[in-house]
């Protein structure tokens, strides 16, 4: 008995012990995959309070703010009879008298419960010139004493006009792509067509060029500037070194807004740089750097100089020296050993530092504001101002959303290019 | 034509007169006040396998650099085939290098590293196509040369540089520790392939490592390099049974090392007086009477004797014994309480404590001057075969 105890438990073990020794590689495999989803479980449960952050605070903010650039129920909760009134007016002509009648039960609806301005401005956005139309209306339906509403609403010429009944039956549909054209300078016509906007009221295909051209000359003037800077510094002895990371990270410290009103100081017309040009002769006489482009790239470059060196420097950082002592040892001059080695390595860092410093650029808004003149604001200025000022969100929501997808899309050629596993963020 | 012969350089007929390479009073100082290498002399024959060993920080790297052309002497002459190369910069001194961590170019191929060398120096497409195949050929490699270096094993990316050094058919290639990534067996079987590969090209190599059982399997002579200059310059045979200072006899194999004095000198040999008891006759490598010096003797020449035999025989206890499968080593203490290893075979039973004689016979042992472990005294050498 006591002898025959230790075998019989052995026996299950040998089972265990050749199953996954063996003969099937599927359920060795399987095992496998269950032992590492465990694993991947675990992991995922730490990163989980920080998703759930990103999700509520992040998430679904953006998802939210962004659906605002299609979804604007203001003038369809403002004007329910008209909606109803106009659901079978066919969009030719001049709807029936009752889509008036019913409009003009709208707008003394509106005036009555003190919503009418904020009505008037939503129609203004899409009709150019209703606001104050709205608003006479209004106060002439308060004052008509016996007048027929319908008869108040044909006198005023506005509203027989052609293309404004067409715009208020587009703004009771609460799904849009009014917004999202118009970021783009587009509109509907009257055809029911996409039409370019005329020039006159185009604005933001401009603003975006001239976005991306800005942030394409930082972006070159820090990789010129910064590209130069790492090789020494990841070539210099150790201590040297961390005293230079250490010259080019300060200013990294330091607030964007102080930095760039640092940089308001510097640039004034009687400023040091002024001063400076003038003094070594390089200019004959004072320049407008302040609110100018040039002002503006100069302030931009200065701030994003490190965004740009430092996944430079990372990449620099690990390449041996005797690379570079191989290439010449094999026959390489200077030059084609910095071009067919060096290069080519620390390419990826080159690449990701100016994507960093790109994308970043895209979505400048202090210093364009404080720094650029009124023809070098950004989009983001534009954005601001949409939040901000005119209080539209709609219209924020819509220019967010297309330099969202300009940006996505500048990211993804960047990785089909280069290989997202190659792009060296630090 | 094969392989090989399609790699080796045109040799020279007997150009063993003048050196093919030679440098000249070269010193080197990197902070103006210490030398990294001191009034360095040194001969190197055509198609030698001459190999620099030394500890870190003695000076071989740094000759090795001088060498390359990627550290220039502070003064002196480095002399390539008779031509000053001093101002050459390393692009055109067609000398082949291998280093340590192999420095292959890791967003090449296999085939486009060793294409390299060939390439700068405007080759065509189909004869690099064809010498880097030779090439793989060569280090056994030819399957692997659209692998990328880093999906290769340590042992493949040293044939990988191996193959790069040589394509380019120069007539000297240096090796800066190329094995010391390497585990201990993949070292020893890559220590064979070189050898084979120099026998096979007949190109000049310049070897450095601090591995002195390398330096000794692979090398035609070795220079012992010790605080920036040759302690000792011979072949591996010399270097090992009459190294000329304390130093050399330390660094190569294992030896016992006495401290004592010399009492008498009577022709080659003398009488050394041990510190703390105890006299032996030792061959005299340069000492004097009343100097202080160091006795060197190898294990595998002491053997366990008795008082009455000839030569040295010093009276010990057994300390110890470290078995080491082929043979053992046991630990005499002497009287003067100084340990001795002595090489023994496995059969031999000694118990801690037991009393033995150490005996030797007095052309076994060599007495070095005590404070002669630095070097650097060297005259211009040639080569010693």
């Amino acid at each position: 008995m006591s002898a025959s105890l230790p075998s019989e438990l052995d026996r299950p073990a040998l089972a265990r012990g050749r199953s996954a020794a063996g003969t099937d590689p599927k359920s060795v495999s399987a095992a496998l995959r269950r032992a590492e989803f465990g694993d991947r479980l675990r992991s995922l449960a730490l990163a989980a309070p920080l998703l759930l952050l990103l999700a509520l605070s992040f998430g679904i903010p953006i998802v939210l703010l962004l659906s605002r650039a299609v979804y604007d129920p203001t003038i369809a909760d403002a004007l329910p009879r008209t909606s109803q009134a106009l659901g079978d007016w066919n969009g030719q002509g001049l709807p029936a008298d009752a889509a008036f009648t019913a409009l003009a039960a709208d707008l003394s609806e509106n005036q009555a419960r003190g919503s009418a301005y904020e009505l008037a401005k939503a129609l203004n956005a899409r009709l150019p010139g209703a606001r104050s139309q709205v608003l006479k209306t209004v106060r002439q339906l308060e004052g008509a004493g016996g007048k027929p509403p319908l008869e108040v609403m044909k006198s005023v010429p506005f509203w027989s006009a052609p293309g404004t009944w067409p715009a208020i039956r587009t703004g009771t549909h609460s799904l849009t792509s009014f917004y999202l054209l118009s970021a783009l300078d587009l509109r509907w016509n009257a055809d029911g067509g996409i039409e370019r906007v005329p020039p006159e009221q185009a604005i933001f295909l401009q603003v975006f060029l001239r976005t991306f051209f800005v942030a394409g000359a930082v972006t070159l003037a820090t990789l010129l500037l910064g590209f130069p800077l790492a090789y020494l510094i990841s070539s210099v002895p150790k201590g040297l070194a961390a005293i230079l990371i250490v010259a080019v990270l300060l200013p990294f410290w330091t607030s964007i807004l102080v930095r760039t009103a640092a940089w308001t100081v510097l640039l004034q017309k009687f400023g040091l740089v002024n001063d400076l040009l003038l003094w070594l002769g390089i200019a004959s006489e004072r320049l407008d750097l302040m609110y100018s482009r040039i002002g503006l790239i100069i302030a931009m470059t200065h701030i994003q100089l490190p965004f740009t060196l430092l996944p430079i420097y990372s990449v620099m950082r690990t390449i041996a020296p005797s690379q570079m002592k191989a290439a010449y040892s094999l026959g390489a001059k200077p030059f084609t050993a910095f071009r067919r080695v060096y290069l080519p390595q620390v390419f990826p860092g080159v690449m990701a530092g100016c994507l960093l410093t790109f994308i970043l650029c895209l979505g400048y808004y202090i210093t364009p504001a404080l720094i650029g003149g009124a023809s070098d604001q950004l989009i983001s200025n534009f954005i601001a101002n949409y939040v901000n000022v005119e209080l539209n969100w709609e219209m924020a929501a819509a220019l967010s959303f297309i330099l969202l997808v300009f940006t996505l899309a500048l990211f993804g050629i960047f990785a089909r290019i280069l290989g997202l596993d190659r792009l060296k963020m630090v | 034509m094969s392989a090989v012969e399609a790699l080796s350089p045109s040799r020279a007929p007997n150009a063993d007169a003048g050196g093919f390479v030679d440098f000249l009073d070269v010193e080197k100082s990197y902070d103006g006040r210490a030398f990294a290498v001191t009034r360095l002399n040194l001969s190197v024959a055509r198609g030698e396998f001459l190999t620099l060993l030394g500890p870190s920080g003695s000076g071989k790297t740094t000759t090795l650099n001088m060498l390359a052309g990627f550290e220039r002497p502070t003064s002196g002459t480095i002399t390539l085939e008779g031509q000053p190369v001093d101002r050459l910069p390393p692009y055109q001194r067609n000398i082949g290098m291998v280093f340590q961590n192999y420095a292959l170019f890791p967003h090449m191929s296999v085939e486009d590293n060793v294409g390299f060398p060939l390439s700068v120096r405007q080759v065509s497409k189909a004869d690099i196509a064809a010498r880097v195949g030779r090439a793989l050929d060569m280090v056994r490699l030819k399957q692997f040369g659209d692998r990328k270096p880093s999906q290769l094993s340590g042992g493949q990316q040293q044939r990988v540089a191996l193959a790069r050094a040589l394509v380019f058919e120069p007539s000297l290639v240096l090796m800066d520790e190329p094995l010391g990534a390497l585990d201990k067996k993949l070292r020893e079987h890559m220590q064979l392939e070189i050898k084979q590969l120099h026998t096979m090209l007949g190109v000049t190599i310049v070897y450095v490592t601090h591995d002195q059982s390398e330096a000794l399997t692979m090398s035609d002579r070795v220079a012992v390099f010790n605080n920036g200059g040759i302690a000792q310059l011979g072949s591996p045979d010399d270097l090992y049974n009459t190294p000329r200072n304390s130093f050399v006899a330390s660094f190569i194999g294992e030896n016992n090392t006495l401290e004592g004095t010399v009492d008498t000198i009577s022709g080659k040999e003398c009488r050394v007086r041990l510190d703390g008891g105890g006299e032996l006759t030792a061959l005299a490598v340069g000492v004097a009477k009343g100097d202080a010096c160091h006795v060197a003797v190898r294990p595998e020449r002491l053997r366990l004797g008795s008082a009455g035999d000839s030569g040295n025989a010093l009276p010990a206890s057994v300390d110890g014994r470290i078995y080491l499968g082929d043979h053992l080593r046991l630990l005499a203490r002497l009287q003067n309480d100084q340990v001795l290893t002595v090489k023994v075979d496995t059969e031999a039973t000694m118990a801690n404590g037991q009393a033995v004689t150490v005996c030797c016979a007095p052309g076994d042992c060599r007495a070095f001057p005590a404070d002669a472990g630095a070097a650097g005294s060297n005259s211009k050498q040639g080569k010693t075969k």
